[in-house]
């Protein structure tokens, strides 16, 4: 069975270091596969700091998540958590698939699809931290909410127990 | 399976081209009705009740002019349910149709009696009962009109032509011979296991259920699902405790699709995610029983921590 996974992912997996809840967190994004049935939830704080130019700029602090998932799923999660560390908001929204990927070292073909699904998550949280707080959300990330907001409603219908 | 489901089908055309088999038979022969589908046959499939057991007076009503052949799964293997195959093949017999009996999971296991269950052709593998692999039986009633599996030298009444494999089939012998003599008592070590496995997990694992029927079932197979954790998720933390397990999740296969078999229990696809099948043999030992118990409930724990429906639980 564990010939299926790299060494990292399984590390990730026997051990994620930002699974949880983050009390009060300033973005929260709920996202679910309708194919596999994987939902994910990611938690973030964002802080407030100068960058090089000496401009104010908003970063993620802190970022957790909580999975419903495979191996795959709980490994990217915490893949993700663990590069948008720090991040500022505009750095994270542009990661790929490809840097969570590169950062687990690789991922069985008919996994990818769980490292897209974290990415989902955390742009799912930047959009609900931003709209909280009224501030300007990029065109891409609202169409993408949309599309995900679609997705969460039928989730929703078959999870109706649970969320 | 293939044959005995082909062979039939082909030869028996002129009588008909329907088939009847259950939703939850392996997919040897699901996969090969399916192909017949192609092929001009058609095919019933019937489905079990909550509990994983077929009704056979649903496999009489689903009985037309034109059918040829029933095959049913007598063990089956991912919820271990046992079906009622002496009260279907009295059926087939009585409507004068060929009955198939895939019995892969019980040859050796549980005693078959091919004329009291008016059985016209059986299925067993060798490896299933700790023979070599590569070989297995096909039990033909005589008179059973049957095309041949190959066409060649003429070997085997000309049904199965090609040179047999005689180190796999002597093996295959002796550990059939082993079988029957330990049967008694093998199966009821092996309940006593199972029983101890699945109550122990029941009484230590809140929001645990057992899939299938709680007796009707293989000495050997415990199926469980598990509330809010994923399965391909469990196995992989007993793989690295040093247990072996499998599960029906989307997640573990290919297709990203649960087992059909789960679903057609009506367990809806989320929970089928949760499932995990816990198997017994010969070398499963009672220290074996005992590990699983001590720490599978760590294992959904840990599963459950992570998992965002956890609240909602607790």
């Amino acid at each position: 069975m564990n010939d299926i996974y790299n060494r990292k992912v399984l590390a990730y997996f026997k051990k994620p270091k930002y699974y949880g809840k983050i009390q009060r967190p300033d973005g929260l994004g709920k996202v679910g596969n309708l194919v596999c049935g994987d939902v994910m939830w990611l938690y973030i704080k964002v802080g407030q700091r100068k960058d090089k130019r000496g401009k104010n700029e908003e970063y993620i602090k802190e970022a957790k998540f909580e999975t419903f998932g495979c191996v795959a799923a709980i490994a990217s999660s915490n893949a993700v958590c663990q590069i948008v560390r720090g991040k500022s908001i505009a750095e994270a929204l542009k990661l790929t698939k490809g840097e969570v990927i590169n950062d687990l070292g690789n991922l069985p073909p008919v996994k990818i699809h769980c490292s897209v699904l974290a990415i989902d998550a955390l742009r799912e949280a930047v959009y609900n931290y931003l709209k909280k707080n009224k501030k300007i959300i990029p065109p891409e990330l609202k169409k993408q909410h949309q599309l995900i907001e679609k997705n969460q409603k039928l989730l929703q219908k078959r999870y109706k127990e649970l969320f | 399976m293939n044959w005995a489901l082909k062979g039939v089908a082909f030869k028996n055309k002129s009588k008909g081209n329907h088939l009847i088999i259950s939703a939850i038979e392996h997919s040897c022969v699901r996969n090969t009705a399916q192909w017949l589908q192609s092929q001009g046959f058609e095919v019933t499939e019937i489905k079990p009740n909550r509990l994983g057991i077929l009704n056979p007076k649903d496999i009489a009503k689903a009985i037309r002019k034109n059918t040829i052949l029933v095959s049913i799964i007598h063990g089956q293997n991912e919820i271990g349910t046992l079906q009622p195959i002496g009260a279907i093949g009295k059926i087939c017999r009585e409507n004068k149709i060929y009955f198939h009996t895939d019995v892969s999971q019980t040859f050796g296991k549980i005693p078959i009696n091919v004329n009291k269950m008016n059985i016209d052709l059986l299925t067993a593998s060798s490896h299933k009962i700790y023979g070599p692999k590569g070989a297995a039986c096909l039990f033909i009633r005589e008179g059973v009109a049957i095309e041949p599996y190959l066409h060649g030298g003429g070997q085997e009444n000309n049904l199965r032509p090609s040179t047999v494999n005689v180190p796999a089939i002597v093996g295959f012998a002796k550990a059939a011979e082993l079988c029957q003599k330990e049967m008694a008592t093998e199966s009821l070590r092996l309940i006593n296991l199972r029983n101890k496995l699945i109550k122990g997990i029941l009484v230590s694992i809140k929001g645990s259920h057992l899939t299938g029927h709680p007796r009707k079932r293989l000495a050997n197979n415990v199926n469980f699902w598990f509330d809010f954790v994923e399965g391909e998720a469990i196995v992989m933390k007993l793989d690295l405790l040093g247990i072996c397990a499998s599960t029906g999740s989307a997640c573990s296969s290919q297709d990203l699709t649960p087992s059909y078999v789960l679903l057609s229990l009506g367990l809806p696809a989320y929970k089928a995610q949760g499932s995990l099948r816990l198997t017994l043999g010969r070398g499963t030992t009672e220290q074996d029983i005992d590990y699983t118990l001590q720490v599978l409930p760590q294992v959904i724990h840990d599963l459950r921590l992570i998992s965002p429906f956890k609240k909602n639980y607790e």
